[in-house]
């Protein structure tokens, strides 16, 4: 059986940079074969110069990724693109500015060979605490927020630095747990969104340039087994800062697992056959807020001596 | 060539000639309606007085339904009611899943390819006392072959444990909320929703795209609307693509084709802009008996589904707000677009504060485009409130109403869905007319069966199924409900100077009646006999379609 294509869902109401985002990771695909859903009122709206074809409803984009939208029917259009049978490496769902993601994770687990990867809501720092209270669609963009791994909180060029404070506090207040990512233009590294070229098993992550914020890294050996759901429950805690791990490790009955966080969505599974050694594990995680010696000590056993400490590693952004 | 029509009456719905007893007609038009020695006048005629003992009203307009109806038909009935189908053949409705079983191993039993897929339609749980069917029962029927029953909401579908194994859902950690899952840990094999459903379809007969636009299917739903005795029916959500238009346009354009359809477009998979251009290049293909040049925009779910969007106080059970189908900004922008462009726009809302959405963002768009008689039309429109019709008629809204539901679901919306003051209020028809909104009354066929006679005694009487009379204030008299199943409807289509009514100039379409509509008493509406419809001139009797 091959492995499950991941698949990342990109929600937030109109206007908050959906779109932006999706052209941002297919231009920076760097060789990952991307697959993009789209639903929305509109034409397949990908960069004019990205597209090397358009057929019907299907766009090819340079690199061998693909595009198409779902219109009323996601499950359909899954099942279309599963049947495809062309090599694809990470499928993203720009959900319609209305959709519940949470919905659309639950109808995803009806197409075999998919599993979610993570959700990421963009919020539009400028309008989302007006959209939020608005009479008709407060619920929902409430409901969408509820439910994101990471909150993307884009555009916060627009506004001014405490009003972009405000926002971050009253996103805390309102999603507990929450992993917010400020970002311009909704620029950030693809690693961030979709996790590591799975091209690129070991070995160091270069983070690519990006021009608000500042991402850190950190990779680790882990030889000993551990409790492999115990352990991913803490990296997924929001004290650690991280936005993403991923990683194996020996479970206490020796069998090795993949460790898969992204930001509070916190995975473990039978790792695949061919991987072998020690226990290892890339985090991510903004520089200014990833919690160093706290991850460390987590990763020792010691899960509940979670606490601040200031950042000593930068990444390379 | 005159042909001058004798009929025991004619029902005009032209307030200025109410009643006549014959109708001269040439060309497929009207000559005039009134005296024999009245019409003489136009010259040379040939009287046809096989209509002399029946009465002829304008042919009825059903202003809400969809094509899919015909298509359904080739599937085994499962139905709670009496329906009849394409063919004239009376299904008697199944009273218990012991029944459904007994028809579909019947049915079952006809097949001669075992991988041919067994489909089912219109089945009703909510009259079985609720048991649901399972896979289990389904599996009697058969299990080598697979087997999807669609019930009457259309959301909600039941297979057997083949179809399961064949969708590879026949296993455990299924984890949907749409999917009910047994004490073995796997699927019951009822799946909700369209999301559960989709995986299903294509092994039980039931692709996507099917209900769309079919040949086999238009064909059956044009010899339905005669045994209706509908002459105008709107198609009310196509994605109308080229071909489907082609398609469309040659087989209604044919000779003995019968009724006239009207197909909007619906708003998906489209840029607003590139929406209303294809409208209006679809406004010009539009031929005498296919219509187009509409839009319809789905902004809610459906009340049963809990899925409509509920103003404050919410669902009567509890359940959460509905969905959300468009953002208010996209719903502006096609209007804004559709006004300028003069294109009309119809709008599902079901819930009341989808529809105080409508009318918001109609308020809004109309400060910008200032359009007289722009029609734009709430369908469905259920829960709208007294100030609500208010606004409809201040901003020059028409509505089409759902008196169906009162008979169908109206327990449940009494009991559960919204409780008894706004089950009362549901489909407030009189409440419409008294603030004067163009009103419409539909079926939403094949939700409910094509029928715009059966629709106007659910106006009427507002019985529910289980005979509880579900807001007496609401009814509507006969001669209102028969104004509305013609001229109404024909109003929300921009057709009422084409069709509706019988005078002079207008399209010689009528509903031909064995009973009178306007004699036989309200309660008795719905068992008006119908004979059969002429469409432009030409006659359609029920018996030899």
């Amino acid at each position: 059986m091959t492995a499950a294509i991941p698949v990342t869902l990109i929600g937030g109401y109109l206007g908050a940079g959906k779109t932006t985002l999706v052209n941002s990771l297919l231009r920076n695909a760097a060789g990952r074969r991307l697959a993009v859903l789209v639903n929305e009122f509109g034409a397949l709206p990908i960069d004019a110069d990205l597209i090397e074809a358009r057929d019907d409803n299907l766009i090819s984009i340079s690199g061998g990724c693909i595009c198409c939208s779902f219109g009323s029917d996601l499950v359909g259009a899954l099942i279309d693109i599963r049947g495809r049978g062309q090599k694809i490496d990470h499928l993203l769902i720009e959900t319609s500015g209305v959709a519940l993601p949470g919905s659309i994770v639950q109808s995803l687990g009806l197409v075999q060979g998919l599993a979610i990867d993570g959700v990421i809501v963009l919020a539009d720092a400028e309008t989302i605490e007006e959209r939020a209270r608005d009479r008709y669609m407060g619920d929902t963009v409430l409901a969408q927020l509820a439910v994101a791994d990471i909150i993307v909180l884009n555009k916060i060029d627009l506004v001014s630095e405490p009003s972009t404070a405000a926002t971050l506090g009253w996103l805390a207040r309102i999603v507990p747990g929450a992993r917010v990512l400020p970002a311009r233009n909704a620029s950030l590294p693809p690693e961030v969104i979709l996790g590591r070229d799975p091209r690129h098993h070991t070995g160091h992550m270069e983070l690519h340039d990006h021009e608000t914020t500042d991402f850190a890294t950190l990779s680790l050996e882990i030889d000993d087994p551990r409790d492999a759901d115990r352990l991913a429950g803490v990296l997924a805690d929001p004290r650690l800062g991280l936005l993403r791990a991923k990683g194996f490790v020996r479970r206490l009955d020796g069998v090795l697992v993949t460790l898969h966080v992204v930001g509070r969505r916190a995975l473990v599974e039978p790792a695949p056959s061919w991987v072998r050694g020690p226990g290892r594990l890339v985090c991510i995680g903004l520089a200014a807020e990833m919690d160093r010696a706290a991850i460390m000590a987590a990763i020792a056993g010691q899960g509940s001596a979670i606490g601040r400490s200031p950042p000593d590693e930068r990444g390379d952004g | 060539m005159t042909t001058i029509f004798e009929a025991r009456k004619v029902v005009t719905m032209n307030p200025g000639r109410p009643l006549a007893t014959h109708v001269a007609v040439r060309d497929g038009k009207i000559l005039g309606v009134g005296h024999l020695d009245e019409l003489t006048g136009w010259g040379e005629y040939t009287l046809d007085r096989s209509f002399a003992d029946k009465v002829l009203m304008p042919g009825l307009v059903e202003g809400h339904s969809h094509v899919a109806e015909g298509v359904q038909w080739r599937f085994v009935y499962c139905g709670f009611f009496d329906r009849s189908d394409p063919d004239g053949t009376i299904w008697p409705g199944v009273k218990s899943i012991d029944e459904v079983l007994a028809r579909l191993t019947a049915a079952n039993a006809g097949l001669t390819d075992p991988r041919q897929p067994l489909t089912g339609w219109a089945l009703d749980p909510i009259y079985f006392d609720n048991r649901r069917m399972t896979r289990a029962d389904l599996d009697r029927v058969s299990s080598a072959r697979p087997i999807g029953i669609m019930h009457a909401s259309g959301h909600i579908m039941n297979v057997n444990s083949k179809a399961l194994e064949l969708a590879g859902m026949l296993r455990a950690g299924v984890n949907h909320p749409g999917i009910p899952l047994g004490a073995d840990g796997l699927p019951t094999g009822e799946m909700r929703g369209p999301d559960a459903m989709t995986p299903l379809g294509p092994h039980v007969g039931l692709d996507r795209g099917l209900l769309a636009s079919d040949e086999p299917g238009l064909r059956a739903f044009a010899r339905l609307c005669v045994r209706k005795g509908v002459t105008t029916a709107a198609d009310l959500a196509n994605l109308l693509p080229q071909p489907a238009v082609e398609m469309m346009l040659r087989v209604t354009g044919e000779d003995g084709f019968p009724a006239r359809i009207v197909s909007l477009r619906v708003a998906r998979d489209i840029s607003p802009a590139d929406l209303i251009a294809r409208v209006l290049e679809l406004r010009k293909l539009s031929s005498d008996r296919l219509r187009l040049g509409t839009i319809k925009i789905v902004v809610d779910g459906s009340i049963q589904g809990f899925s409509a969007r509920l103003k404050p106080p919410g669902y009567y059970n509890g359940a959460p707000n509905g969905l959300w189908y468009i953002a208010p900004e996209q719903l502006r922008e096609i209007f804004e677009r559709a006004l300028a462009a003069g294109v009309q726009v119809h709008s599902h809302t079901n819930g009341d504060e989808a529809t105080e959405l409508v009318l918001d963002t109609l308020t809004l768009a109309l400060r910008n485009n200032p359009s007289p008689d722009h029609r734009f039309t709430l369908q469905h429109c259920q829960l709208a409130n007294a100030a609500q019709f208010r606004r409809m008629r201040a901003l020059g809204m028409c509505v089409n109403l759902f008196p169906n539901h009162h008979f169908y679901w109206g327990d449940q919306h009494y009991a559960l869905t919204v409780g008894p003051e706004r089950a009362e209020r549901m489909n407030a028809c009189a409440t419409a007319l008294a603030n004067g909104v163009p009103m419409a009354i539909h079926s939403d066929a094949p939700v409910t069966p094509l029928g715009p006679l059966f629709t106007a005694w659910c106006a009427v009487n507002r019985l529910t199924s289980s005979g509880r009379r579900l807001g007496s204030e609401e009814r509507i008299p006969v001669a209102d409900a028969l104004r509305t199943i013609t001229l109404g409807a024909a109003y929300t289509l921009g057709l009422d100077g084409e069709v509706g009514s019988i005078e002079c100039g207008k399209h010689a379409d009528f509903a031909v009646l064995e009973d009178d509509p306007t004699e036989i008493g309200g309660e008795h509406l719905k068992d008006v006999r119908i004979w059969g419809t002429v469409s432009g001139g030409r006659i359609f009797a029920a018996s030899a379609i």
